[in-house]
């Protein structure tokens, strides 16, 4: 039988480096879709706390423990890094997107300022802090940006747009390079 | 324009679709007589002043949002979740 090779969201062209900002691919092994009926969120959260040791993410935020994060992702929430317990899939309503998503992190000192020119929110660290998420546009694309530090944000989007994400952040990355190396003459 | 999605906070215009009168709010029960019918289906007014429009929330959280707002002044007045409206409402029924 034909062994085939998986393709990499990213295609293997990251990590990648312009200016002060870098691109990495931080694509978990698995990702899940958590819905659940209406009035049973407690219930989930505790039952996540005992499989994977986080409780559900408030509005617009996130929760993590080690490598085990859980997302606001709108209407539902996003499972990132374990495989779903097997608990879980009896009160919620689990789908695997492990290959629906990719997940970039873009950091570095002027990450804010390339953001600014792709995304139509504050992204200011006094307003948007570590663990805050949102479900906003990068450039004309639907995607989930999460602060993970000072100077870093993961973005998420569909993986078929991965490499539409990287575009329109390299030309966000040049230009901001750009416009420094010329202040610096 | 910004509006205030409850769940999200303020955000661009751009983040939004745009519905239209929030109509489906108003769905006559299934027995209402036919006048009643032919008016949701077809017969439109188009009023100015404070109008609640459907929008959703599409680049966004993916929520539809009930918005008040007055077309002569554009100010807008409340965003609520169209979900929690429809339910109270039913509740009160």
């Amino acid at each position: 039988m034909i062994k085939l090779t998986a393709k990499m969201p990213f295609q293997n062209l990251l990590p990648l480096r312009i200016g002060t900002i870098t691109l990495s691919d931080e694509t978990p092994a698995f990702m899940t879709l958590i819905d659940y009926p209406d009035g049973s969120e407690a219930g989930v959260s505790e039952a996540l706390k005992k499989a994977h040791r986080i409780p559900l993410a408030a509005l617009n935020r996130t929760t993590r423990h080690a490598e085990n994060r859980c997302i606001w992702f709108g209407k539902n929430h996003l499972l990132l890094g374990p495989e779903p317990d097997e608990a879980l899939a009896k009160i919620a309503r689990l789908t695997d997107v492990s290959d629906g998503y990719a997940v970039l992190r873009a950091e570095g000192k002027d990450i804010e300022v390339a953001l600014a020119r792709l995304v139509p929110i504050d992204l200011a660290l006094s307003h948007f802090k570590i663990g805050h998420t949102a479900r906003t546009l990068v450039h004309n694309m639907h995607a989930a940006v999460i602060r993970v530090s000072n100077c870093a944000f993961q973005i998420i989007v569909f993986r078929s747009m991965a490499q539409t994400l990287m575009h329109d952040l390299m030309r966000a990355m040049r230009s901001v390079d750009a416009r420094a190396s010329l202040l610096k003459r | 324009m910004r509006l205030i999605c409850p769940k999200c906070g303020e955000r661009d215009l751009k983040e939004f679709y745009y519905q239209g009168d929030a109509l489906a709010l108003h769905r006559p029960d299934p027995s209402a007589e036919p006048k009643l019918w032919d008016d949701y289906l077809h017969n439109r007014d188009n009023p100015t002043g404070v109008r609640e429009d459907l929008w959703y929330h599409e680049a966004g959280c993916s929520t539809w949002i009930v918005v008040r707002r007055d077309t002569t002044t554009h100010e807008i007045l409340s965003t609520e979740i169209a979900a929690i409206r429809k339910t109270s409402e039913e509740g009160a029924v």
